[in-house]
């Protein structure tokens, strides 16, 4: 079962029952699920998380849906990788790299998917619904799939064909939307309001983004359960950079780090910092879409919407539901925001490949470019633990790096052979 | 009728003017401000507009003509 008080606003603090809401309707603002942590405490241990199934779900006590019968593609538990090879090359004799591309639609999106469709069978929906440019497409038909009910997800007119067959082949319905990016966000706005459907980051928002806690406890308990110095995340709306930050500070407060005593959440669950949770974290962004970045780097406690122009796909928020909170977890960690040049993304997913043998999409090119401004920055020093986060598959986004193709044509002859590998 | 939610953006140009006293007089809509922070340089106003659809995509028009930015309070709900 799923030990939850109910919703609460971020801003004004009003209670709202555990349904599928995700506005405040006194004041507009957020609601986020509110966790009855008395109960938790007394049922959640490391030893119960690792006798878990290898999923996101071995964390069911700590999540707003069911666990019993979960919506689970065998998504998270994604390996932890010592990235010495890359740490060499930058500086760093403790990187980390927390590969996210290998969960089963490719990207992180199916640890999110995954929490807002048990929800949604929870409450009884028949058909999965989301507007995306990729990778929240497959996850959500993915997870339909798994589930036996409908999807039906809205993509731009002009997204490649490649994209397309990533959400396609798990058989949704797909509307092709024949207009610009507000144009898309505005039809599904519309959409969500009018149809009984689970849009995942809209009616199931709240419960959905709680899926990215996950990402922080799995980094928590594969390093024996102690959190690193830093932590470099790519951030589109903000939420999952909050969440990871959440789930670090709820793993403190439940006395599950090692040699930390647990303490009270107190009144503002998604406030709460633990003393001993020192991670600095650093929020990657690219220039193309930066607005969290541009807010933090120019002072400002609010964010000022931008029109996305980014080849990194995957992060083009140009209107970040979460940033302002973001802008809050990056005060209080001690932590950055970096928009990386647009020229550096490819050149951090080739740098990644070529040290550690991922291939990430650009969000991961993101993360691995700002990793490097942050080392040359000190920010990040030698002997720092620090983890990198890799949301995505570079099979999503190849023609990025088209760049990287130099095959050597030779004829079926050992002469030709030779003469071109000798050079 | 329609009730619809967003944020106004205001860059620091438009700090002073009346746009939302203005959309409430000069078009068929009731304006209702449930949340805002204006400051010297920049400011946003989260509302609801009360009117028909037709009249409420009129009055945003009018308001992003004069440099305010209009988005919805969920955020860009097109993802990656």
């Amino acid at each position: 079962m799923a030990y939850l008080n109910g919703l609460k606003c971020r801003e004004c603090g009003r209670d709202y029952p555990t349904e599928p809401l995700n506005v405040c309707d006194f004041c507009f603002g957020p609601l986020e699920v509110a966790y009855d942590y008395s109960t938790i405490r007394e049922v959640v241990t490391r030893d119960g998380i690792t006798s878990g199934p290898l999923s996101i779900w071995r964390y069911k006590d700590l999540l707003p849906a069911s666990g019993e019968n979960p919506v689970d593609i065998m998504t998270g538990m994604t390996p932890l990788i010592k990235a010495n090879n890359l740490g060499k090359e930058l500086g760093l004799n403790n990187l980390y790299i927390k590969n996210d591309s290998v969960n089963p639609s490719f990207s992180f999106k199916d640890r999110v998917v995954s929490v807002a469709c048990t929800k949604a069978i929870e409450f009884g929906y028949e058909v999965l619904s989301c507007a995306s440019t990729g990778n929240l497409a497959a996850s959500v038909a993915a997870h339909a799939a798994r589930a036996g009910i409908k999807a039906v997800v809205f993509i731009p007119g002009d997204l490649e064909q490649g994209k397309v067959i990533n959400a396609a082949i798990y058989g949704p319905t797909i509307m092709a939307i024949d207009g610009n990016y507000d144009d898309v966000n505005r039809l599904c706005s519309e959409i969500a309001d009018n149809y009984p459907w689970a849009f995942v980051n809209v009616n199931m928002r709240p419960y959905y983004a709680e899926g990215s806690k996950t990402l922080g406890y799995e980094v928590v308990e594969q390093l024996d359960w102690q959190v690193p110095d830093h932590v470099v995340v790519p951030a589109a709306s903000g939420a999952m950079f909050t969440k990871i930050w959440k789930g670090f500070n709820e793993l403190a407060c439940l006395g599950l780090l090692d040699g930390v005593e647990g303490m009270s959440f107190g009144e503002d669950q998604n406030s709460v910092h633990h003393p001993s949770v020192s991670t600095k974290m650093h929020m990657a962004q690219a220039f193309g879409c930066s607005p969290i970045a541009a807010a933090w780097n120019n002072g400002q406690t609010h964010v000022v919407p931008v029109k996305p122009d980014t080849i990194a796909k995957s992060l083009a928020i140009g209107n970040p539901a979460d940033g302002i909170y973001a802008l809050k977890v990056i005060k209080e960690s001690g932590g950055s925001a970096t928009a990386t040049p647009e020229d550096t993304v490819a050149e951090g997913i080739e740098l990644l490949a070529r040290t550690e043998g991922i291939f990430t999409e650009t969000a991961g090119g993101v993360s691995i470019s700002v990793l490097k401004s942050l080392v040359e920055s000190g920010a990040i020093k030698q002997n720092e633990r620090t983890v990198v986060y890799i949301t995505g598959n570079g099979l999503k986004t190849q023609e990025v790096v088209q760049g990287a193709v130099n095959t050597l044509p030779i004829k079926p002859t050992m002469d030709s052979f030779e003469s071109a590998y000798n050079g | 009728m329609a009730n619809k939610r967003y944020i106004f953006t205001f860059p620091t140009n438009m700090i002073t003017e009346p746009v939302i006293f203005n959309l409430g007089r000069d078009f068929e809509i009731e304006t209702n401000i449930r949340r805002a922070d204006i400051r010297e340089d920049a400011g946003w106003v989260i509302l609801e507009l009360k009117g028909t659809e037709e009249e409420i995509d009129k009055g945003l028009l009018w308001v992003a003509s004069k440099g305010v930015r209009v988005d919805s309070i969920s955020g860009d709900l097109i993802q990656g």
